[in-house]
C-alpha cells in the first residue's frame, strides 16, 4: 500500500428501486486504496462490486456515503476534470466501443471533450503504449479481435492521462491466452504510469495475480478484507472466501451441496 | 468403455462459404463418446462449438458438413433427413446453449417453456404436465418451483435461467447431452450446482455428455476425458486428470498462461503460436 490514500470510501450505500421493490445493492462498504496500489473487489454477480465502480466513476449518481478521490470529496455530480482523472475500462469490449467509429474517432473524442490539444501525437503514442501500433488507427471495431478491442478500450481510458483506472472485469470476455496478454499489459502500464487501480473480478486467480489487497464481497457487503498474501499462504479464514477459493480450483462436488442453501429459488 | 459408444465421429469437416473465401472451421475431427463426460476445450474460433452443432445438424445454412462417419446409436446422422433429425433433437440428443438470456423465449413463462419440451406423443393432462415441470424444476435445485414456474425469463437470474434451460433439455430424457459453455455465465457456487446436476445424470442415468468449455481447470476436474482443439483440429486427447501433464505445446502454452494464486506481479507466459500446430 502506498503512503497516502488515493481513494477512500466510507459507508458507501447504493440502492435501486423504491418501496417494497428496493434492493440495497451496496450496503455500507468502506475501503481505501493507496497511491499506486491495485485493489481487488471479488465476488459473484449481483454482489455489488460493479455497482461500487459505477458509483465511484460517476455513472450512477444515486449513492450515499463519503467518497474521497485524490483528496477531493465527491459529490453525486462530477466535474469535467474529475472524468479526466478517473477512467474506466468495461467488461465487454464488444459493447463498450461504438461500432461505427474508427479507432481514431474513438480516441479523438475524449481529447476533444476535455480540450486536450496535440491529438495526433497523443493518439499515435497511446496506440503504441497499448501494443496496437499505428496500423490500427483507421480500423473499425469489427476489424479487431476481442483482445485488440480491449487494448483499444484501455487506450481510450489512458489517453486522458488519468491517475485512477477502474477495471470492471477487463478480461472475463477473453480467451485465457489473450487474457494473459492484457494482464501483462495492465501490469506494465500501471508500473510505468503510476496508476492507482481498482480491479473488479469474479476470478480469484486474476485478482490474486494483479493486486496486493482485496475485499471479498457478498450481497452488497464486504465479507472480509485481506492481503493477497493470505490467499497465497492459504490462511484466509472467512468461510465465504474459502468457498470461492475452493471453487477457483475447479469442480468440487462438496461445494455444490454446501452452496444450495445460499441461492434464492 | 466396454459397450459400443453412443456417438462415433470420424473425420468430421465443417466448411463455411463466405463472400471472400471458404472458412474451414472443423478439419477432420475424430472421437467417440460413451456414457461418460467428454470435455472439448479450445479458444474461441477453434471449432469446438461447430463440432457440437454438426452433431445435431444445426450448422448454419452457409455451412456444409462432411464426415466419414457420424453415427449416434443406430442412426446415421450424416445421412439422416431433416424429418428424422426432428425425432432426435431435444429428445435423444439435447443441447444446452451458452446464454439462457438468448435461448429462452422472452415472452413465454418459464413453466410453459419447459412443458413445451415434453414430447407431444406423451398424452398428458394439463395437471400432469405441470406436475412433471415442477418435479424437473426441483430436480435442478430450484427452491421455489411454484414461483419460478410463473416467471418470465427476464425475471430470473443468470444462474436460474441456466438451470431452467437444463430442466427443459432433460424433460425428454435424452441419451446424449451437448453442453456448450453451460456454466461460463454463472457464478462459482451456482456453477458447482449445475455441474453436480450434470454429473448425477451421467452416473445415475447413463447419459453421455459432451462438455464444451474454454476453462481448463474446470474441464480437468469435471470431465473424464478431454479433447483439446486448435484451429479446427484435435491436437491432443488425454484423460482429464492428466491434463496438467499434457504434451502438446499448445496445451502447455494455454496452461502456462493461466494466472494463479501465487503468481502475483509476475509476467504471464504468452502463447507463441507455431504454424506447425495447424497440421499437428
Amino acid at each position: 500500500m502506498g503512503d497516502t490514500a488515493m481513494i477512500s470510501v466510507n459507508n458507501l450505500r447504493v440502492s435501486f428501486g423504491s418501496g417494497a421493490n428496493a434492493v440495497q445493492a451496496v450496503d455500507g462498504v468502506s475501503f481505501s486504496v493507496g497511491q499506486g496500489e491495485t485493489y481487488g473487489l471479488v465476488g459473484e454477480s449481483g454482489c455489488g462490486k460493479s455497482t461500487i465502480l459505477r458509483a465511484l466513476c460517476g455513472l450512477n449518481p444515486n449513492w450515499s456515503g463519503d467518497v474521497v478521490i485524490g483528496g477531493e470529496t465527491m459529490l453525486p455530480l462530477r466535474t469535467r476534470s474529475f472524468y479526466r482523472r478517473v477512467q474506466m475500462v468495461f467488461q465487454d469490449p464488444y459493447g463498450s466501443l461504438h461500432p461505427r467509429h474508427t479507432v481514431n474517432t474513438t480516441l479523438s473524442e475524449p481529447l476533444a471533450i476535455h480540450g486536450m490539444g496535440d491529438a495526433d501525437a497523443r493518439i499515435a503514442r497511446v496506440l503504441v503504449e497499448v501494443g496496437l501500433g499505428p496500423a490500427f488507427r483507421y480500423r473499425y471495431p469489427h476489424q479487431l479481435s476481442g483482445g485488440q478491442r480491449q487494448r483499444l478500450a484501455i487506450a481510450r481510458a489512458l489517453i486522458l492521462e488519468p491517475q485512477v483506472l477502474l477495471l470492471d472485469e477487463p478480461t472475463s470476455a477473453l480467451d485465457v491466452s489473450v487474457q494473459a496478454e492484457i494482464l501483462n499489459l495492465l501490469v506494465d502500464l500501471r508500473a510505468r504510469l503510476g496508476l492507482t487501480c481498482i480491479l473488479v473480478s469474479h476470478d480469484l486467480a486474476v485478482v490474486a495475480h494483479m493486486c496486493d489487497r482485496l475485499a471479498v464481497m457478498n450481497a452488497g457487503r464486504v465479507m472480509e478484507e485481506l492481503p493477497v498474501a493470505a490467499l497465497e499462504d492459504d490462511s484466509a479464514s472467512h468461510p465465504y472466501t474459502r468457498q470461492l477459493l475452493a471453487a477457483s480450483l475447479g469442480y468440487d462436488r462438496r461445494l455444490a451441496t454446501g452452496a444450495v442453501e445460499d441461492i434464492d429459488g | 468403455m466396454t459397450e459400443t459408444p453412443q456417438l462415433q465421429v470420424e473425420d468430421l469437416h465443417v466448411r463455411f462459404r463466405t463472400p471472400q473465401r471458404i472458412v474451414h472451421a472443423v478439419r477432420g475431427v475424430t472421437f467417440q463418446v460413451g456414457r461418460e463426460k467428454v470435455g472439448i476445450v479450445g479458444e474461441s474460433g477453434s471449432g469446438k462449438s461447430q463440432t457440437g452443432r454438426a452433431i445435431l445438424k444445426l450448422t448454419p445454412p452457409n455451412g456444409t458438413v462432411t464426415a466419414k462417419r457420424l453415427q449416434f446409436q443406430e442412426l446415421d446422422i450424416a445421412a439422416a433427413s431433416e424429418r428424422a433429425m426432428l425425432k432426435v433433437r431435444g429428445r435423444r440428443i439435447s443441447m444446452i446453449m451458452q446464454d439462457p438470456k438468448h435461448a429462452l423465449d422472452p415472452v413465454m413463462r418459464v413453466g410453459a417453456q419447459i412443458a413445451e419440451a415434453i414430447p407431444a406423443d406423451q398424452k398428458l393432462s394439463a395437471a400432469e404436465r405441470r406436475e412433471r415441470v415442477m418435479a424437473m424444476l426441483e430436480a435442478v435445485h430450484i427452491r421455489n418451483p411454484a414461483r419460478v414456474h410463473e416467471l418470465y425469463p427476464h425475471e430470473v437470474s443468470g444462474g436460474m435461467g441456466q438451470r431452467v434451460m437444463i430442466a427443459m433439455m432433460l424433460m425428454a430424457e435424452p441419451d446424449l447431452l451437448i453442453a456448450d459453455e453451460p456454466t461460463s455465465a454463472l457464478d462459482v457456487t451456482v456453477r458447482m450446482q449445475v455441474l453436480a446436476i450434470l454429473d448425477d445424470l451421467v452416473t445415475r442415468r447413463g447419459l453421455g455428455l459432451i462438455f464444451i468449455s474454454h476453462d481448463l481447470n474446470l474441464v480437468a476436474t469435471f470431465c473424464d476425458r478431454v479433447l483439446i482443439m486448435y484451429a479446427g483440429r484435435i491436437v491432443e486427447e488425454c484423460a482429464a486428470a492428466e491434463l496438467a501433464d499434457a504434451k502438446h505445446p499448445y496445451t502447455r502454452g494455454l496452461l502456462a498462461s493461466l494466472p494463479r494464486i501465487g503468481s502475483r506481479h509476475q509476467k504471464l507466459a504468452v502463447l507463441n503460436r507455431d504454424p506447425a500446430w495447424l497440421d499437428g
